[in-house]
């Protein structure tokens, strides 16, 4: 073989290894989600939705008490970790913009994105579990809350850092102060944005089992008391599907299908809305 | 910048929410750390720290608890997992950027990173319904049969294979962060200039050595920052693994051997822990990972940071 032949296998070889790696990426996400699809779709049922759980073994039963803790949990942790992710983005990119205190908070943000959301359940239960004595549901809601707080935070700093500085200078301008040029000018040239981070943290963290397991940990009846334990379609999903039933397996398939449809939307329409307005 | 502004009070009162609100980070750091330290003080003061991370005793009945053997499953999870995760990754931010056809960057790129927003619950009950009887069933008896009889190599492959083990874990969670170190990977590759790439072609480079030899050098400081990023995912990753591990508190030097990490033990154990020193211990591993998965971001951010500005030069 000439030095040019060589060369072009070697090339050919590499590339093709590539190719192949690419095609087993797509593989594996045509797998799981189609083999979440296809058990999902099959123990898919409007009972799942409306009943509560029947006792262990029993056939039947839904998992009621577990959507609508799941929703009662995200729905407190976002009221709780959205205003105080963009409030403090907000400091980030505005009021200590430039700031050497701006760039730790934003680094340290960064890294609290991929701290192990298991360290933060223990984190509260220390905090919120321990001296009051049960499991609850507002410990799971502020443990979700935390892991959203540095994701919406480095979105908002972001987004707002995108606004041009002369259409804050235009305001000022005016006459008026920072707080109105931030909520009025600037919050509104980067409400897409901030839209489009908030969408994700949920996406994020409506997956979220680890920190739920000894926070809200389950409940097995039907409560909105968010003092008590409280069901999570994670965590249901992870007992469920540990157990030794068959139609636990099924079930914890629907809610697994539900679950994944749910965050995949939240996904996609989050990535088509900045594609749409930050080309 | 607008200092005269800040004399109006409801400026200063929001400019005081948002400050709270952003030090609420490092708050939240300092506090975990302070919470992490005092709940496992208990254990610390009983196991001290060095006899605790080199213990491989893990007896709830006994009260006598060590680390290592937890130590021992994360590392080795994580590190088969980014030897299974980086050569693939890297191959398809290859693909991506270089090999496909304009029409399919932006779809294989968004497939990838779909693959990243599917919860790790879902990655864990996939593995234990679907990919660990794949493995217990062809996978691993075909490697059993190749590798077992090889000298060193095969006490790796030794047992039976029953699914629920080291390496059906390392998979799943390689899966798992393949798309982590994908997208970075690929950003890092895209920021390579096209002039650079194209002076390489004019001199006659084929394409794999223009990847080879001008894109990864240029961007070898992105895609290890990217890396590492990934092995902080991995360390600390718990429900992909929780279901397929087994928790098994040895040493094993067998991959079909079941395991514990960190993660599946506090997972596991937690909420069932009845003594105040087995809960203090728990506590003790929960600050372990802490401090280990955040040397490993910081190391990561580092990289990534110092890539960034050697590009924007």
């Amino acid at each position: 073989m000439t030095r040019e032949q060589i060369r072009k296998t070697e090339g050919f070889i590499a590339l093709s290894l590539s190719t192949l790696a690419a095609l087993g990426g797509l593989f594996w996400l045509v797998f799981i989600l189609g083999d979440v699809l296809v058990h999902g779709i099959k123990a898919l049922h409007i009972d799942l939705f409306l009943n509560d759980p029947a006792p262990p073994g029993v056939d039947g039963g839904g998992l009621r008490n577990a959507f609508v803790g799941q929703l009662l949990i995200t729905v407190c942790a976002t009221l709780i970790g959205v205003p105080m992710g963009v409030l403090g983005g907000t400091f980030l990119a505005e009021y200590a913009r430039g700031r050497k205190i701006a760039r730790l908070i934003s680094i340290l943000a960064d890294i609290m994105v991929s701290v192990p959301s298991i360290v933060i359940g223990t984190f509260i239960y220390a905090v919120l579990v321990k001296p009051i004595g049960h499991f609850n549901g507002w410990a799971g809601a502020v443990a979700l809350a935390i892991i959203m707080i540095p994701v919406v935070l480095r979105t908002t700093e972001d987004m707002l850092s995108l606004v041009p500085w002369t259409l804050r200078e235009a305001a000022f301008a005016l006459g008026a102060p920072y707080y109105k040029v931030i909520t009025q000018v600037v919050y509104r040239g980067a409400a897409t944005g901030i839209l489009t981070g908030v969408l994700l943290s949920i996406a994020r963290v409506a997956g979220e089992t680890a920190p739920l397991l000894f926070t809200s940990f389950n409940n097995s009846f039907y409560s909105l008391d968010m003092k008590q334990p409280v069901a999570s379609l994670t965590v249901t999903i992870f007992q469920y599907a540990m157990g030794p039933y068959d139609n636990w397996h099924a079930q914890a398939w629907a809610a697994a299908f539900v679950i994944t449809i749910f965050i995949l939307i939240l996904t996609i329409t989050g990535r088509l809305i900045i594609k749409w307005r930050y080309k | 910048m607008a200092r005269t502004a800040k004399k109006n009070p409801v400026d200063r009162f929001f400019s005081v929410m948002t400050a709270a609100a952003a030090f609420s980070v490092i708050v939240l750091i300092a506090g975990i750390l302070y919470v992490l330290v005092s709940e496992s003080s208990l254990a610390i003061g009983r196991f001290g720290v060095w006899r605790f991370l080199s213990s491989t005793d893990w007896d709830p009945v006994r009260q006598s608890f060590g680390a290592l053997t937890n130590i021992y499953g994360t590392v080795l999870t994580t590190v088969l997992s980014l030897a299974i995760a980086i050569p693939l990754a890297v191959g398809i931010a290859i693909f991506v950027t270089e090999i496909s056809p304009n029409f399919l960057k932006g779809p294989i790129g968004a497939a990838i990173e779909l693959l990243a927003a599917i919860p790790s619950i879902i990655y864990g009950m996939w593995g234990l319904f679907t990919l660990s009887p794949i493995m217990s069933t062809y996978i691993e008896p075909f490697l059993k049969k190749i590798f077992s009889g090889v000298p060193l190599i095969g006490i790796l492959f030794q047992g039976t294979p029953m699914g629920i083990d080291i390496l059906t874990a390392s998979v799943i969670l390689s899966i798992m962060i393949i798309p982590f170190t994908a997208s970075i990977s690929r950003d890092s590759f895209n920021l390579t200039p096209a002039v650079v790439k194209e002076s390489a072609y004019a001199i006659g480079a084929t394409r794999w050595e223009v990847v080879k030899n001008v894109v990864i050098p240029y961007s070898k400081l992105g895609v290890f920052g990217g890396v590492v990023l990934s092995l902080g995912r991995a360390l600390g990753e718990t429900m992909a693994v929780a279901f397929v591990l087994g928790n098994n508190h040895r040493i094993t030097t067998s991959l079909f051997d079941a395991a514990a990490t960190i993660t599946v033990t506090l997972a596991n154990e937690f909420a069932e822990a009845d003594s105040d020193v087995y809960l203090s211990s728990l506590f003790y591993l929960a600050l372990v990972l802490f401090v280990l998965s955040f040397i490993t971001l910081a190391v990561a951010k580092f990289f990534l940071l110092k890539a960034e500005r050697k590009y924007s030069r």
